[in-house]
């Protein structure tokens, strides 16, 4: 995995904590209509298919698919080793629910559209509350 | 036109267009650069300020990042004491140009007569000596504890601090799908720079090769430092006016034919529903819903370019060009050249004359259809232009005529 000395950190609030701290169980985690089995991503008060508003944080696989990626050598934010991929990856449960996340665990040049990856945690200590970083790499055995 | 002549767009005509200095960097006030545009627009339709009592600007005072809005609404209506029927100064619109479709709106809803509309920016001088990186999203990460939230939380955590990385990853899915090559891509910036060679107010002028292309730094594959647009200090207006007032004006009127708003997916960069589409599709089809015109009736396009593959994206959204096929549309620079059957980003674009923002788009159309482009002016006699402005989620589009 690279080594990232900084990273700018998500603000945590009561309706994003699920997401950024489902890692600390080695879980990714997305609110989950409870009515119509939607996931919903980023987090929203209410189902966008059925207007439910019973949503809860649900884990999913963790397998994925990319859809879309870029190999990163602007040094936009300091601290970023270069060069890194930006990725959009597509969960295995519904492909809707994009993240935009890295890939790491393999050479940029190796990520492909249609990788198929799973997801592995950066843990970020940070007084305002750890954060674990939903990253990805290339899926054992696909 | 039977079908279409309801559609309120068309009692509208852009009356003229104005522009104040244009650099890399000013280090000048921008609302007096925002008050020279819109003075020199006024004055190129033969109005005068007490005639005007419409103001439309995007985005307004309030901007994500410094340099991105060089004056709002109340600031100017009130350095210029304007009286105004209606104004509006906005972010969450259909793109940059929404502002001036907000404009024909108001027009045609009878709430004003002549609205001046501009974009100001100052990036130029907003970003200092710190590089592009130093206006960017993250750049108040520098001056304290700063955490992502809003429509950066997904992004900026994963290093995908620009709107770069962000188109940048739909340009590698058009290639990964449809074929579409660097050398191809290149031509967009090519093309820009040999207009902006004869426009004496782009910023940069001097020739560039392929060889000088693909041995630019790379920023995010697949775009290379000239795949993105330059940070600049300047001001564009133009002016809308209701029809009817065109005997009393100075020029030629140009008509707004159609416009396109239109957003059919999420209002996000990453969620929409294909990685290869924007909301670009979504304005586009609105537009030709509203006009009996066709895309083969287009004689110049000026498409956004604040990074290379957007102006692509728009040539299909559009129907300029089959989905999928911009890359051999626009292979070796001869079909969208100044002499070629569709000259596009005639002024040399925002990759090089400035990252003015969606303003120079519609400038440049005006400046074409009235003649006035000097050494870059195309050499048929010019009656339909398309205008576009945007990306992702924030899209929109005009089509211009004039002595139809």
């Amino acid at each position: 995995m690279t080594a990232t000395e900084f990273r700018i950190l998500p603000r945590l609030t009561d309706q994003n904590r699920h997401f950024w701290q489902g890692g600390e169980r080695g879980e990714l985690v997305f609110l989950r209509c409870q009515r119509c089995g939607t996931y919903v991503h980023p987090p929203s008060p209410i189902c966008p298919v059925d207007h439910g508003k019973d949503l809860k944080p649900a884990a999913v696989s963790g397998r994925g698919t990319v859809a879309a990626f870029t190999i990163n050598y602007q040094p936009w934010i300091p601290g970023m080793e270069l060069p890194y991929v930006i990725a959009l990856v597509e969960i295995e449960e519904q492909p809707t629910v994009r993240v935009q996340t890295n890939i790491v665990g393999c050479a940029p040049e190796d990520v492909f559209i249609g990788m198929a990856v799973e997801v592995t945690f950066e843990h970020r200590p940070d007084p305002n509350g750890d954060v674990w970083l939903p990253l990805f790499t290339p899926r054992a055995g696909a | 036109m039977a079908t279409s002549d309801a559609y309120i767009e068309k009692r509208c005509v852009i009356s003229g267009a104005g522009q104040s200095d244009v650099a890399r960097r000013l280090g000048r006030n921008p609302l007096e650069l925002t008050l020279d545009a819109c003075l020199a627009a006024i004055e190129d339709a033969g109005l005068e300020v007490s005639d005007i009592d419409g103001l439309s600007t995007y985005p307004g005072a309030a901007a994500p990042a410094r340099g991105f809005s060089g004056g709002g609404a109340y600031e100017v209506i009130d350095a210029l004491r304007i009286n105004v029927g209606w104004y509006d100064g906005g972010l969450e619109t259909s793109g940059q140009l929404g502002s001036v479709i907000k404009a024909c709106l108001a027009v045609g809803a009878g709430l004003c007569n002549h609205v001046v509309c501009f974009r100001s920016v100052w990036e130029g001088s907003a970003q200092g000596s710190g590089g592009r990186a130093a206006v960017g999203m993250g750049s108040e990460a520098q001056s304290g504890p700063f955490y992502a939230s809003g429509m950066t939380e997904y992004a900026l955590p994963f290093g995908s601090a620009s709107a770069a990385c962000w188109i940048a990853m739909y340009a590698q899915a058009h290639m990964h799908r449809y074929g579409t090559k660097p050398e191809q891509l290149a031509q967009i910036a090519l093309n820009s720079r040999r207009n902006a060679g004869l426009n004496p107010k782009a910023i940069y002028r001097d020739p560039l090769t392929m060889d000088d292309y693909l041995a630019s730094r790379m920023i995010t594959t697949p775009f290379h430092l000239f795949d993105c647009d330059v940070p600049c200090d300047g001001a564009t207006a133009v002016i809308v006016s209701r029809a009817e007032t065109a005997p009393d004006l100075r020029k030629p009127p140009i008509h707004v034919e159609a416009v396109g708003t239109a957003m059919h997916d999420r209002p996000s960069w990453d969620q929409l529903k294909d990685v290869t589409r924007m909301c670009s599709h979504d304005a586009a089809a609105q537009l030709w819903s509203r006009t009996d015109l066709k895309p083969s009736d287009v004689q110049i396009a000026e498409l956004y370019d604040g990074f290379s593959f957007l102006t692509m994206n728009w040539l299909e959204a559009l129907g300029l060009c089959p989905i999928g096929e911009s890359g051999p549309f626009i292979e070796g620079g001869h079909r969208i050249a100044l002499e070629g059957e569709l000259p596009v980003n005639t002024h040399g674009g925002q990759l090089s004359a400035g990252r003015l923002h969606g303003y120079g788009f519609i400038h440049e159309a005006c400046v074409q259809l009235w003649g006035e482009g000097g050494a870059r002016q195309v050499e048929k006699p010019l009656e339909v232009a398309a205008v576009a402005a945007g990306g992702g989620n924030t899209c929109g589009c005009l089509l211009l005529t004039k002595g139809r």
